[in-house]
């Protein structure tokens, strides 16, 4: 597994410095935004991946309640997942977030516009920040429980903010900045959103992964503790 | 059958409870006052901007007044150690939970109807729309907040700082019903589009919402 980690780390590591590379120097720049585009190589990797990693979160907790009962074991192994895929999520998320901010300033003027995909975009982000929270506030023992119940809600909440902040925009059309942007997107620059877009995903797969094992280490060790105590007390 | 009868149980306690204290109905109406002022204070409402706006302020009111009343209606229980007993009796564990969120409900509507007078004099505002169709946004939109807060309020309780706690987690979830009891009043109020969609809205997702608090509910009062 560690061995297997390392191997992965390198190769995430080489499709990373080409994913730059090509982002940088192959494709050719946008005709209109010039060089600015290019942020939009790492912006769209993150993005998508923040959208899926909570899919993999809700999966995790769904199965941390299946099993908590039957067997504690497996959920735990499923509640360490949970919480690695969600802070890759916040991670992902806060990403897609800045690099969006960062290139509607000199495209679009403004850093912030409250457009559909933007506020829901945001909306995910702060589901997961509160997710992070309740981790983060409740006495051990519980915060499994409680964070599983919560990812259960982020997942049914997620659709509804969508729909509503569709409709929301929708009803009251704003200007419509720049058009789509992958609608637009020239062939020649494709090469560069497929290797950053392997690249991002696996680095999110890596750091998932070391987060999960550190997860059930801390899980071992207060496993480890607990044993001890019962058994001096014994 | 029974299980109708202990909802009505805990419904009648919480609300014997209230009656005789009265802390959080008075908290909670003191506080949508003070919101209110606060806002006017901030804004300055004149009669033609303040019913654009009049939709904003009374849920914005509504959801912070009520998260004070629901971390009270658990609170409650923790004296005497009561919530063990609730955890121990053989009775269905949601039934607590809507027998204590009909409760909240019916505060909050009190509540309601108190701004809904203060707005009147404060605001100025008058009804352009169909003014019977607050009488199916208000319930719904508070349902949704209460159901959800009362919820929360649990979960929050078995946290650390639990009274920080429920609006941490409160607010983010119901962001979609809050937008769409502020567009609906809002286009009630000034009848310049149709709230049907709204209305829709919320109504999906109060029985949504309702249906996995009450399913989920147990698994939060049994965690250890």
């Amino acid at each position: 597994m560690k061995l297997f980690l390392r191997i992965w780390f390198v190769a995430t590591l080489a499709v990373l410095a080409r994913g730059l590379y090509v982002a940088l120097f192959v494709v050719p720049a946008d005709a209109d935004q010039g060089n600015i585009q290019r942020i939009f190589y790492y912006h769209l990797p993150s993005a998508i991946l923040g959208l899926i990693f909570p899919y993999l979160n809700f999966a995790a907790s769904v199965a941390y309640l299946a099993l908590r009962r039957g067997n504690p074991l497996a959920a735990l192994r499923a509640d360490a997942f949970a919480l690695a895929t969600a802070e890759i999520t916040i991670l992902f998320t806060t990403i897609g977030l800045a690099t969006g901010i960062l290139w509607a300033r000199p495209v679009w003027g403004i850093w912030w516009t409250w457009d559909a995909r933007l506020t829901s975009f945001l909306l995910l982000w702060l589901l997961y920040v509160s997710y992070m929270m309740v981790r983060r506030f409740s006495s051990t023992g519980q915060t499994h429980t409680l964070a599983a119940v919560l990812s259960v809600f982020a997942a049914i909440d997620v659709p509804i903010v969508f729909m509503s902040i569709r409709w929301w925009r929708t009803q009251h059309p704003s200007p419509v900045f720049g058009g789509g942007q992958g609608s637009g997107l020239d062939h020649s620059m494709l090469p560069a959103v497929w290797w950053n877009l392997a690249a991002w995903a696996m680095w999110g797969v890596f750091l998932a992964a070391a987060r999960y094992r550190l997860e059930r280490l801390h899980q071992q060790q207060q496993m480890d503790a607990a044993l001890a105590a019962t058994e001096a007390t014994a | 059958m029974t299980y109708l009868r202990t909802v009505l149980h805990h419904l009648a306690k919480d609300l014997r409870l209230e009656s005789r204290s009265r802390d959080a109905l008075n908290g909670m109406l003191f506080f949508s006052l003070l919101v209110v002022v606060l806002f006017s204070i901030s804004f300055d409402p004149t009669r033609a901007v303040s019913r654009e706006i009049t939709g904003g302020i009374l849920w914005t009111a509504i959801l912070f007044s009520t998260t004070t009343a629901l971390n009270q209606s658990w609170t409650r229980e923790l004296r005497h150690h009561s919530l063990d007993a609730q955890r121990l009796a053989p009775a269905p564990a949601s039934a607590l939970l809507l027998g204590k969120a009909l409760a909240n409900f019916l505060l909050v509507t009190i509540l309601e109807v108190v701004l809904a007078l203060i707005f009147i004099v404060f605001y100025n505002v008058n009804v352009l729309g169909n003014a019977w169709l607050l009488l199916l946004v208000l319930p719904l939109g508070t349902w949704s907040l209460v159901m959800n807060g009362t919820f929360f309020a649990a979960l929050s309780l078995r946290t650390r700082s639990r009274e920080l706690m429920l609006p941490l987690l409160l607010f983010p979830v119901s962001i979609p019903a809050l937008l769409a009891m502020v567009q609906a009043t809002q286009s009630i109020l000034t009848a310049d589009s149709d709230p049907t969609l709204w209305i829709k809205l919320l109504a999906g997702y109060c029985i949504v919402f309702t249906l996995v608090c009450l399913m989920l509910f147990s698994t939060v009062l049994a965690a250890e």
